[in-house]
């Protein structure tokens, strides 16, 4: 038994490896689009850049229709969210409503920019003594220049950042461990650029006030631990640890990468910042380092165009805003047998219906698959109960359980049961034999889950002001009762007063 | 034996007291069935129900003057929470108290109000804003749909629209399962 503070067990993040439950071991598929270096793809003729890249508010616009813009100026504002800057140099053609990068498949606001081919920057305030700036200073940086987690939840980083500052934070963990097939970027981008991952995690650690630094990567990434480590080699990265560990799918997931590193559980409705940790990617790092020493916004990232669909699978540096059908034609178009196109991997992402959808912060993958890929649908039989989903949950569910729930409209037992711990990670998915679209159910499940807390939201206040209007017309009408009574008595004693009077003026008049 | 008749009637007196003290200061404010009735009902104030509110329409069902299936904003799934609480049988909607409808608000075109304050008196959840001869304005996160303010309007400057379905409004639909996919055309 140990009973340690959580928190100082935490210290030791990454000292040790430990395991998670479940997960699975997959064909990794990413060497194909590792072969050749990163490059920019040509600028393409338009880009739609959206104004809502992540959970939370829509950005308000700050140009309009014929405005010139230049490359890396703002372009749309959001207090508690990112901002969103202008791509390139041009001239803004619409602010209206496209087609999303979104499962929805829905339109919404977004800013055309015809690029002028000028690439004319804005003058770019780069904080020059990095490592002495106030954490406030360096916070304030982040959002300015629109910085949100590129691992693919794209929460804001400077968010995330001021939760960390309240909360005191020990170590912060860089998350290189890309665990989902097929997906590059992260990996190449640390082979490539892994001194400005390396200043990144420094001006993280700063920003937070951690004392520790700890990168994790996956072990079979050979090259990149060799890369990593050369560049954290300087004297005042004595902080930093690479961490090599074992790969199994989904070992990247926030939660699962602490519990790996630190063999604790981030309690399901807590968060990191309980343990003092926080978690960043990799990307996110590299994109810290050019927002504060450059003071250049978030305006490109990697992301991997790959998949048996694409010609010459690739990682390319793209400008958020490109239409995807531009960076297939950047990586040699599609193949003959392309039947379907995804964002993200093939086990967390979703299909999209047209390739004119844009480059958004969170993508980092765009995947072709063909249709050998992908699984002929399979008929769906009842569950029979096997326990193999529980076997592969990460998050330590009962997927089978929570299904019979869900397709019940049980939410109260769903939402105790822990549906709303589910990562997505579509383990259950791929071991049922009975071939149930679980994560489909609990993607469902969720949406009800969150739909009913804002119907409760919505019925509370709604009953809360039926009862303050009540009580105020009841007493409203006793006061005007108590008016009309006093007014009687008045009138009434008037009347007395009179008869009394002209009483007494009778007598005296006998008199 | 007198000893034995004095604890009793002592301790008969003592609970006695006890008990009528009790009745009289813990005595509940609101009848805890009522709040279980009003709880499961959408609040919307509608009137929908016969009854000029929600919770009059649970007063109501609570002392059986009211069946449960006269709430169309909550509809069936409504009406199967309430059989549910109650211990009795779901039943389809009463069609004489209207239609099962995806929620609405309501707008106030400014150019047409004349500033009468009908509306703001009518709404139940005080969700207008405005002063005689002023423009009026509905707080749409607290318009509850129920439509209470159309009938009152003297210059019909009130309309319905639905609620907008924005990206972030959007939830991921119920899977189809081997019986939908047979039952669909």
């Amino acid at each position: 038994m140990n009973f340690a503070d959580p928190i100082d067990i935490a210290r030791d993040a990454g000292k040790r490896t430990h395991h998670f439950h479940g997960g699975l071991r997959l064909r990794h598929n990413k060497r194909i689009s590792c072969q050749v270096p990163v490059e920019r793809p040509p600028l393409p003729d338009i880009l739609v850049v959206p104004l809502l890249q992540h959970a939370g508010e829509t950005a308000e616009p700050l140009v309009k229709a014929g405005d010139r813009v230049l490359k890396g100026q703002q372009i749309g504002h959001c207090e508690p969210c990112a901002a969103v800057h202008a791509p390139t140099s041009g001239t803004v053609e619409a602010v209206e409503d496209r087609l999303m990068t979104h499962a929805s498949g829905m339109t919404g606001p977004c800013v055309i920019i015809r690029p002028d081919r000028k690439e004319q920057w804005v003058e770019l305030e780069p904080i020059h003594d990095v490592l002495t700036a106030s954490p406030d200073s360096l916070i304030i940086r982040l959002q300015e220049c629109g910085l949100a987690g590129l691992g693919g939840a794209v929460f804001p980083t400077h968010a995330k950042a001021l939760d960390g500052l309240e909360r005191k934070i020990h170590t912060l963990i860089l998350n290189g461990a890309e665990c989902e097939p097929y997906i590059s970027c992260d990996e190449m981008l640390m082979r490539e650029q892994p001194d400005k991952i390396i200043l990144g995690a420094r001006i993280l650690r700063r920003a937070l006030g951690a004392e520790r630094v700890v990168i994790a990567i996956e072990d079979q990434m050979g090259a990149v631990y060799a890369a990593l480590a050369y560049a954290a080699k300087c004297a005042e990265c004595k902080s930093i640890t690479v961490v090599k560990i074992t790969k199994i799918y989904p070992e990247g997931g926030e939660r699962q990468l602490i519990q790996v590193l630190t063999g604790l559980e981030v309690p399901a409705d807590g968060r990191p910042s309980d343990l003092g940790l926080v978690c960043q990617n990799v990307a996110t790092a590299a994109a810290v380092a050019e927002a504060v020493t450059e003071g250049k916004p978030l305006i490109e990232r990697y992301v991997t165009v790959t998949g048996n669909g694409i010609s010459q699978p690739r990682n390319l540096l793209a400008l958020i805003g490109t239409p995807f059908s531009h960076l297939v034609k950047a990586c040699g178009g599609y193949t003959a047998h392309v039947a379907r196109l995804v964002v993200g991997g093939p086990m967390m992402g979703y299909a999209v219906s047209n390739d004119a959808t844009p480059m958004v912060k969170a993508a980092n993958c765009i995947l072709a698959l063909t249709q050998s890929d992908i699984a002929a649908p399979q008929v769906e039989m009842p569950c029979i109960r096997c326990g193999e989903c529980a076997r592969a949950c990460p998050a330590t569910l009962l997927p089978q359980q929570l299904h019979m729930q869900i397709k019940n409209r049980l939410w109260d037992e769903a939402e105790e049961y822990g549906l709303t711990a589910c990562i997505e990670c579509g383990c259950c998915d791929f071991v049922c034999p009975s071939h149930i679209p679980l994560v489909e159910w609990f993607r469902y499940g969720k949406g009800e889950l969150h739909q009913r807390a804002i119907e409760t939201q919505a019925t509370l206040l709604a009953r809360e002001r039926f009862e303050a209007r009540e009580a105020r017309l009841t007493r409203k009408k006793l006061e005007l009762a108590e008016k009309m009574s006093r007014r009687k008595q008045m009138l009434k004693d008037k009347a007395a007063h009179k008869e009394a009077a002209e009483k007494a003026h009778g007598s005296s008049a006998d008199a | 034996m007198l000893t034995a008749v004095a604890t009793l009637t002592t301790l008969g007196l003592a609970f006695g007291l006890g008990l009528g003290w009790a009745g009289i200061r813990l005595r509940l404010k609101s009848d805890p069935a009522v709040d279980r009735i009003d709880a499961l009902l959408p609040q919307t104030q509608c009137a929908q129900c016969g009854f000029p509110g929600c919770r009059p329409y649970a007063e109501a069902i609570a002392k059986e003057e009211a069946d449960i299936n006269q709430c169309p904003p909550g509809g069936e799934a409504g009406v199967r929470a309430l059989a549910d609480l109650l211990g009795r049988e779901a039943k389809p909607l009463n069609p004489d108290n209207g239609e099962e409808m995806p929620k609405t608000v309501v707008v106030i075109d400014e150019q047409r109000c004349i500033g009468c304050t009908l509306c703001i008196q009518a709404c139940p959840v005080d969700a207008i804003v405005g002063a005689a001869k002023l423009m009026h304005t509905v707080i749409e996160s607290e318009c509850t749909g129920c439509n209470l303010c159309l009938p009152p309007c003297p210059v019909d400057c009130i309309d319905v629209v639905g609620v907008a379905a924005d990206i972030q409004q959007w939830r991921t639909p119920r899977p189809m399962t081997q019986q939908t996919l047979a039952a669909a055309p």
